[in-house]
């Protein structure tokens, strides 16, 4: 799993930083497919659109935005079938993290098995 | 026989465990089962050579040993996993041979220490936990050495190689050597561990020894292996190199009371000259090959100061062109300072006072205490007296190595005499 974390600014992209974004994520979208290593991929609106539900003395409370204040912020994920870090790790360096106004970084994690009922 | 049998296995262990490790880890796909197999491989040598004599080849009777081990694990493992629910997660990792027996030529790949070496040192685990592993693996030492060498507890040495391999397993970190394209970047961080490990053996960050020989020793030998592994690497040739000019002075660095004597008033006659030869023929090829880097340029410099007889021999003029073509290829504070230095002892005091005191008014160098040292030095060489006093005093307050800072005492009480000698000349 590949999580995105993007500086969230105010100022939009310049038409030259939309495009490199998108034909980045294009490439490697489309290198994935042909590899058949693509499990998953999404964009995630930014964070005013984020609600956080939180418990608070054993009841469920709702707030308005992300779990945090902080400068980079959760913009997307990709799943990819990597044989190991070192594959992971080249497919990270080449996804962009500048979608939502600055460059941030990219998370690596395994995905941990789940038993479904 | 006893006692022969039980030093040829220490002996074994010490020399060849990162080799015989390397090649288990392999066939079992977990440090944990192949370091437990080459230990009870280790306990039956000492039951079985006793008895039936020590084997030509030791290493590798613990090998195949080991390996037995790691196969009837293995079976063990499958035999209750099939047992038990057939749906649970299989680890990727398991590759043991089917046939059971493995003959010996395949038995030890020449790069499986490589790989070791560079799962041990991935950027992905943290510099200590990579320092900590490396030398349990490779250099077999054990977790009670490491923590001694460190001076940290052995649970926390413990913890730390514990939660590496856990990572290792689970972010599956691969057990392999890196392709060509990835290996430069790698490699780097292979040396850096190695470097890192020699400079806490040789400058003890804090405690009363300033040098722990133990750690340097252990360091020259894993570049021994990485030269051996990768004989055309400059830089690892350059790193052994400079490694073995530092240590050719640890006999002259301190004397009998343990206090830190610097360069300059070494008895050079105390240096090793076996180390400075096969440091200075390094450094040598290592440039021949053409690709210079830090490591190499590092070990030049070390390899002036090996050659020139007395300190006043010291070409410094050389060893400043070396720190400018270090500092313009890894531009860095303390680079520059070393520069300074050279400048100062070459070209004239001023002039490196100079390009010391610009440093110091853009860096991050004023809380660095060889920067106020350095000045002190050169300050107290020009005979102002009252300033390298209060420097001294400045790079006392920031070093934590007793040693060192027992040295720039010295410097205050030699000085402050000098200044009682001139206020009351008679006296």
């Amino acid at each position: 799993m590949f999580l995105i974390y993007s500086q969230e600014t105010d100022e939009p992209l310049s038409p030259g930083e939309l495009d490199q974004v998108v034909s980045g994520h294009r490439a490697v979208m489309s290198d994935a497919e042909r590899k058949g290593i693509l499990l998953g991929v999404e964009r995630l609106k930014p964070t005013p659109t984020a609600t956080t539900i939180r418990v608070k003395n054993g009841l469920p409370m709702t707030i308005d935005g992300p779990f945090a204040e902080t400068k980079e912020q959760l913009a997307g994920y990709y799943i990819l079938e990597c044989r190991n870090l070192d594959e992971a790790i080249e497919w990270g360096k080449r996804i962009p993290t500048m979608c939502k106004g600055r460059e941030g970084c990219i998370e690596i994690r395994p995905v941990d098995d789940l038993q479904r009922p | 026989m006893n006692t022969d049998a039980k030093a040829a296995a220490e002996r074994v262990f010490r020399q060849e465990s990162g080799r015989i490790l390397a090649t288990l880890i392999r066939f079992s796909g977990s440090f944990d089962r192949a370091e437990e197999a080459m230990q009870e491989a280790f306990s039956a040598a000492l039951t079985s050579w006793p008895e039936k004599g020590i084997p030509q080849n030791p290493a590798a009777w613990i090998t195949a040993i080991a390996n037995r081990k790691v196969i009837d694990q293995s079976r063990r493992e499958r035999t209750r996993q099939e047992k038990q629910d057939s749906l649970r997660y299989q680890t990727r990792t398991i590759a043991y041979s089917e046939s059971g027996e493995a003959d010996e030529t395949f038995m030890h790949f020449p790069d499986d220490r490589l790989r070791l070496i560079c799962t041990c040192c991935h950027p992905a685990l943290r510099p200590e936990a990579q320092v900590a592993l490396t030398l349990k693996t490779l250099g077999g030492l054990t977790v009670a050495e490491i923590a001694k060498a460190f001076l940290i507890s052995e649970p926390t040495v413990a913890q730390r190689i514990v939660r590496a391999k856990r990572k290792i397993q689970e972010a599956g970190i691969p057990y392999e050597v890196p392709s060509p394209d990835r290996l430069p970047e790698r490699l780097a961080s292979v040396q850096a561990v190695i470097y890192l490990i020699f400079n806490e053996g040789y400058i003890a960050t804090a405690g009363d020894r300033l040098i722990r020989s133990d750690l340097c020793a252990e360091a020259i030998q894993l570049a021994r292996v990485l030269c051996e592994l990768l004989p055309h690497e400059p830089e690892n040739m350059g790193l052994l190199a400079l490694m073995l000019l530092h240590d050719s002075r640890r006999d002259a660095r301190v004397n009998l009371s343990g206090e830190l004597i610097p360069l300059e008033e070494q008895d050079r006659s105390l240096w090793h000259a076996g180390q400075i030869y096969e440091g200075l023929r390094l450094v040598e090829s290592a440039l021949r090959a053409g690709a210079v880097g830090p490591y190499q340029l590092q070990a030049a410099i070390a390899g002036v100061h090996a050659e020139a007889k007395t300190a006043r021999d010291t070409d410094w003029l050389q060893i400043a062109a070396l720190y400018q073509e270090l500092a313009r290829r890894h531009p860095s504070a303390v680079v520059w300072l070393n520069h300074a230095v050279a400048v100062a002892m070459s070209e004239g005091l001023e002039h490196g006072l100079m390009l010391i005191d610009q440093l110091g008014d853009t860096a991050e160098l004023k809380s660095y205490y060889l920067y106020h040292a350095a000045r002190a030095d050169i300050l107290r060489r020009m005979q102002r007296r009252d300033e390298a006093l209060e420097e001294y005093q400045r790079a006392i307050a920031l070093t934590t190595n007793a040693v060192e800072q027992q040295y720039l005492h010295r410097r205050v009480a030699e000085l402050t005499r000098c200044r009682h000698d001139l206020v009351y000349p008679d006296g």
